[in-house]
Formats: structure tokens, C-alpha cells, sequence
């Protein structure tokens, strides 16, 4: 359709764009990697000099680094989930002509919108607060002990705050695929005798492939970078991430290098990650 | 077998009436058809007829079985939707062979059925295929061949060529009627299509915003239409329809009379006019001619007839083929 021409006259017209964006992500980028290379301590202004890599082994020899990995694996996969199976079970749930249906896809929905530091605080300090926290209350009131939870789980807590942020992003794409499923083809599995289960298995999800392929791109490039949620809760000695462990290195060890080799260190795994992702689901993505 | 009984059928969505009071028998092997103008509730009657929808009264019976609130699969119908419905992730083989899965058959008795339906169907080459590789025929062909495997009672059409091109429809139709005359098994066959209606039906069930208008043979529905409605809906072109002093001097409020019983004569005939316009088909020619004493008519004159637009002529309707209609619309005999 494009001739030679409009194409053309297409690549000039989205130049400016393209380049505003590309500089908006090389040069902070460039900065780092030159950052990365220098022996650059906060506490020792002025004393900058290039120390090769010496920054990159110090950061991928600390025990911090594993384990600030492995932190990281955890949130996104444990995450991952909960949104993509908690939200194709509300999803489903949404589908339904329940009462006051659309009310409750409101509610559903409304975590998404929540900003992350508040919910987080709000996490903290009212729902999972040992003393005077809803989920204390409730263990309490079932009698059981309450469970002290950034005392004893930092890790699950936080994984359960980034979910509940992150469901209703799931169960709002799911829910829209959902309900683009042929009536018709309902009424042909209907016509088969199809019992729920397998035209659950069979039908729906076969058709979720694609946007549930989408969710779990979109949110494994959100979920990598979770900070606010382990900063704001004080969980980052235990359960801090990588963003966490570059922010320590930084701002509370003041070495702007090493926290700068650690910032590309994440990025190159990122990319990994979404290298394996992409190969992964490129074939859903197509089909 | 497959005789179906409706009984004082009616259905409503909330205070919308769409089905009043249907009641019809249909026969072991009979090649039924729903014919009516659009929304005037074909579909909705099929799809009560397959479960999909409940019935807010009356009652359905299939060979004698009382199945009003026995749900679709265990009534022994098969549907072919009108968007053929196929499932997209699934092959042309486990798109024909799902429902016997469902059923619980064991894996090499579906394969020899599927291998024998696609046989009949001519899809064998398309079996691993994906029902978004295939053309519009093919998939209807599929939608036809899942209906088949599981050897229904009766067969439910729902409009099943109306995506397909003009050739491709009259190919199709040749085909389910081939399959009808093979299989012997009930069919009931929704369309708004009188062509269709006429050319494939044992039967035809005439619906008019809900009612049952008429059934009948094609013949006894084009020869003997009881109500304004069915002669207006039957036959292409349409029958003319005549009020005034001809019709009063048939004793008739509306006087009907079909193109095809319309002689072009010589000389003065009965009825004089000129010709507004013609169409040429080739083997026949259709005039829409003013005349003086009945108003605008349509005449059927042979392919060879020269006449031009503004030309006059004289014409002479076949006394015995008029249709004789009182003011509430119904046929005088
Ligand atoms: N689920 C529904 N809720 C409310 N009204 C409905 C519903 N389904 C159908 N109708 C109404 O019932 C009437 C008959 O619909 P139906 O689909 O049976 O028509 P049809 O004769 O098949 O028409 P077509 O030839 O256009 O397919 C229409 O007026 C339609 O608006
Ligand atoms: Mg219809």
C-alpha cells in the first residue's frame, strides 16, 4: 500500500520523535556506563579516577548481588503468578451477569490506580501491621497468633502488595478478552456438550494465550524495577531487589560507581530476561 | 429418527414478544425450511428448537420425548451456525472429531468417523489445517462436518450460506440437499432467501413477526397462498397486488396476480398501459408497466420481447392464477 514515497515522507516525519527518544535513553545510559568505570565515592569528592573494572567485580563478587537477584526472580515470577492466575479467575468471575457487575469491576480495578508508596504504606501500617492491623484483627478474632508480617516474611509481603497492585491490570486485559469470545462458538461447544472444565481448557484458554502473553511482558518490565514497595516497608535488607541494592550502593554507601556498575549489571540481566521472554512468546504473539 | 413437535411454543425476552403461539409437526427425514423477512424470529425458533434458548411456555417434543428442559447436547441435534462458529485453535480433524470427544468415543473410533465425514466432504487434504487457512467453502464444508459425525436426530441449519458468494451458495445448496437425500435425517433449514426456501424445502413454515403464517409444500405455498403476506413472500418477482374496482369486480379487496400468469397480447387486452421500464435477463424479460385500470404492474414477457420505455402495450391476466383477498389480508377460495 505505502509507496516508496509515503515511506519515505513516514521515516522524516517520525525522525524528530525517535531521536528526542533515543537521546532521552543514551544519555543517562552513556553517563552510567562512564560512571561504572570510575572509582567515584561521594564521601571523597574530587578524587575521580578510572579504575577499569574493578567496580563490576566488586559488585558481582558481594554475597548482596545473589541474593538481591534472587529477590528479584522471586517478586516477578511469585507476581507473575498470582496477576496472570488470579486474574483470569476474576476475569471470569467479571464475565459473569452478577449483580452490580459493573460496581464491582470498578472496585477491581482501583488498586491499579493506587500510587505505589501509598499502597504500600497502607499495606504496612493498617493491613498488615502486627497490632493494629485487618489482618492481625482477623487472625486474631479466627485465634490464631497475628503474623508479624515484615518481621518474619518481608519477601511474601511485598510480593503481596506488588500483586494486589498488579491483578487488576491483569483481570482488566483478561476480562476485555474474555468478552470478545465468540457467542457462537459458546453455543457450538454448548451444542458438543461441553462441560465447563474442558471448554475452559479447550476454548478459553487457547484464546488467552495472546493477552496473557502480553500481561506477563508488560509486567515483567514493571516487576523488575519494583523499589517503592521495599523502600517505603523497610524490608530492603531482606528483601531488597536489585533497584534496591543499586539505590544502597549509592546513596547509603555513597559509591556512585559501584552503584552504577550494579544499575548496567541489571540492565544487561533485563535484557536477558526479556531476550528469553521475547523468543518465548514471539510465537504466541504471531499466531 | 427424528419426528419434532412444537407445542403452543412461546417465547419472550422480558415484555418483548417474539414467538406468540408456534405449534408444528415436523416429520422423520423431512427437509423443513424457516422462511420470513428479517427479525420476524426464524432464528429464535431454531435455537429454541436446540435448547440454546428457554422456552417461556409451551412444550417440545423429539420423537415423542418431552425435551423443554433438557439442555442442547442431550437432545441429539447438530447446529450449523451462520458464522459457522468453528474453533479457531483447533484443527479441521479436532474441530470435526470435539463433540465425540466430549461424548467420551474412544480415540480411533472418532478418527474413522472424522476420516469418514471428511471423506464425504471432500476435506481430507485439510484436515491438519487451522480454520483461518481455509476458504469460506471449506469452512462451511467444516462447520457441516461436525454437524454430521455425530449422527443427530435432525440437522439445524441457521442461515449456513448467507456468508458465501452466488455460486458458491447454489453449489452448497446442491450439496446439503445431496447430503439430505443420503443421509435421510430431519433437517430443519432457517433463511431468508425464498430461492432457497423454495428450491430445497419438503416444507416451507412461513413466518410473520412470530407467527406461523403458513406451511406447505413449495407448490401449495406458490399455487394456494392463505394470506396476503405468504403470496407478497413467495415467488420472485413479486406478486402483484390490485385494490380498487378490478379487485371489487372479483369481489375481492385486494386482487393478486402473479407476473409470470400476465400475458403481453396484441391488440386491446384487458388492461392497457405503457411500459415504465425494463429488465432483460436473457431467458426472460420483467416489465414494469403503468397501466390504466390496475396501477404499476409486473409482467414476465419471454427474453426476445423488444418493447422500449414509454412504448404502449396491452395485457391479459390469466383469469384462473388471480388470488382473491379479503380485507384482513386472508384468501378467498
Ligand atoms: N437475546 C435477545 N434479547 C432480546 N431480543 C432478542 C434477542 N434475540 C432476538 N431478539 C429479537 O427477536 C426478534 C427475532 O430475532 P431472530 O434472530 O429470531 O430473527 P430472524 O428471523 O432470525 O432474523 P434474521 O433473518 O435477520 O436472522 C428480533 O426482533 C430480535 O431483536
Ligand atoms: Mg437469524
Amino acid at each position: 500500500m505505502a509507496t516508496q514515497h509515503t515511506r519515505s515522507l513516514g521515516r522524516i516525519a517520525v525522525a524528530p520523535s525517535v531521536i528526542a527518544l533515543f537521546l532521552w535513553m543514551i544519555v543517562p545510559l552513556g553517563m552510567t556506563i562512564y560512571f561504572s568505570f570510575l572509582r567515584y565515592n561521594l564521601l571523597d569528592p574530587g578524587n575521580e579516577s578510572f579504575i577499569g573494572l574493578i567496580n563490576y567485580q566488586y559488585f558481582l563478587t558481594d554475597p548482596a548481588f545473589l541474593k538481591a537477584l534472587g529477590n528479584s526472580l522471586k517478586i516477578v515470577g511469585s507476581v507473575l503468578a498470582i496477576s496472570v492466575i488470579g486474574g483470569t479467575l476474576l476475569a471470569l468471575l467479571l464475565d459473569q451477569a452478577i449483580y452490580g457487575r459493573n460496581f464491582v469491576r470498578l472496585m477491581v480495578i482501583a488498586p491499579f490506580f493506587v500510587m505505589p508508596t501509598v499502597s504500600a504504606l497502607v499495606w504496612k501500617n493498617m493491613m498488615m501491621h502486627p497490632v493494629s492491623g485487618l489482618l492481625a484483627w482477623l487472625t486474631t478474632r479466627l485465634g490464631f497468633e497475628p503474623i508479624d508480617w515484615f518481621a518474619h516474611y518481608p519477601l511474601a509481603a511485598v510480593v503481596i502488595i506488588v500483586a494486589w497492585q498488579w491483578l487488576p491490570f491483569a483481570t482488566l486485559i483478561l476480562l476485555t478478552a474474555l468478552q470478545s469470545m465468540d457467542e457462537e462458538q459458546k453455543e457450538a461447544a454448548e451444542m458438543d456438550g461441553t462441560p465447563p472444565l474442558s471448554y475452559f481448557r479447550h476454548m478459553v484458554l487457547p484464546h488467552l494465550a495472546r493477552p496473557i502473553t502480553v500481561v506477563v511482558l508488560i509486567e515483567t518490565i514493571f516487576l523488575l524495577n519494583v523499589f517503592a514497595e521495599i523502600y517505603v516497608t523497610g524490608s530492603g535488607g531482606r528483601a531488597g531487589n536489585m533497584p534496591y541494592l543499586v539505590y544502597f550502593q549509592g546513596l547509603l554507601n555513597f559509591d556512585v560507581g559501584g552503584a552504577s556498575a550494579g544499575g548496567i549489571i541489571a540492565v544487561i540481566l533485563a535484557n536477558i530476561v526479556a531476550f528469553f521472554l521475547m523468543r518465548m512468546i514471539g510465537k504466541n504473539l504471531e499466531g | 429418527m427424528g419426528n419434532i413437535t412444537l407445542k403452543n411454543v412461546r417465547k419472550a425476552f422480558g415484555d418483548a414478544v417474539i414467538i406468540p403461539d408456534a405449534s408444528l409437526d415436523i416429520r422423520n427425514g423431512e427437509f423443513v425450511v424457516f422462511v420470513g423477512p428479517s427479525g420476524c424470529g426464524k432464528s429464535t425458533l431454531l435455537r429454541l428448537i436446540a435448547g440454546l434458548e428457554d422456552l417461556t411456555s409451551g412444550q417440545i417434543f423429539i420423537d415423542g420425548k418431552d425435551v423443554s428442559d433438557i439442555p442442547p447436547a442431550q437432545r441429539g441435534l447438530s447446529m450449523v451456525f451462520q458464522s459457522y462458529a468453528l474453533y479457531p485453535h483447533m484443527s479441521v480433524r479436532n474441530n470435526i472429531g470435539f463433540g465425540l470427544k466430549m461424548a467420551g468415543l474412544p480415540k480411533d473410533e472418532i478418527d474413522a468417523k472424522v476420516a469418514k465425514a471428511a471423506a464425504t466432504l471432500n476435506l481430507t487434504d485439510y484436515l491438519e489445517r487451522k480454520p483461518r487457512q481455509l476458504s469460506g467453502g471449506q469452512r462451511q464444508r467444516v462447520a457441516i462436518g461436525r454437524a454430521i459425525v455425530r449422527q443427530p436426530k435432525a440437522f439445524l441449519f441457521d442461515e449456513p450460506l448467507s456468508n458465501l458468494d452466488a455460486a458458491l451458495r447454489v453449489n452448497m445448496r446442491v450439496e446439503i440437499m445431496q447430503l439430505h437425500q443420503d443421509l435421510g435425517t430431519t433437517m430443519i433449514y432457517v433463511t431468508h432467501d425464498q430461492v432457497e426456501a423454495m428450491t430445497m424445502a419438503n416444507r416451507i413454515v412461513v413466518l410473520n413477526k412470530g407467527n406461523i403464517e403458513q406451511v406447505g409444500s413449495p407448490l401449495e405455498l406458490y399455487n394456494k397462498p392463505d394470506s396476503l403476506f405468504v403470496a407478497g413472500f413467495i415467488g420472485s418477482p413479486k406478486m402483484n397486488f390490485i385494490t380498487g374496482p378490478v379487485a371489487a369486480a372479483h369481489k375481492a379487496a385486494t386482487l393478486g396476480i402473479r407476473p409470470e400468469h400476465i400475458n403481453v397480447v396484441k391488440g386491446k387486452g384487458e388492461w392497457q398501459g405503457t411500459i415504465h421500464f425494463a429488465e432483460h435477463l436473457g431467458a426472460d424479460s420483467f416489465l414494469h408497466v403503468d397501466t390504466v385500470q390496475a396501477g404499476r404492474l409486473t409482467v414476465r414477457a419471454p427474453g426476445d420481447f423488444e418493447g422500449r420505455p414509454g412504448e404502449a402495450i396491452a395485457l391479459k391476466p390469466e383469469t384462473v392464477r388471480m388470488h382473491r383477498f379479503d380485507e384482513k389480508g386472508l384468501a378467498i377460495r
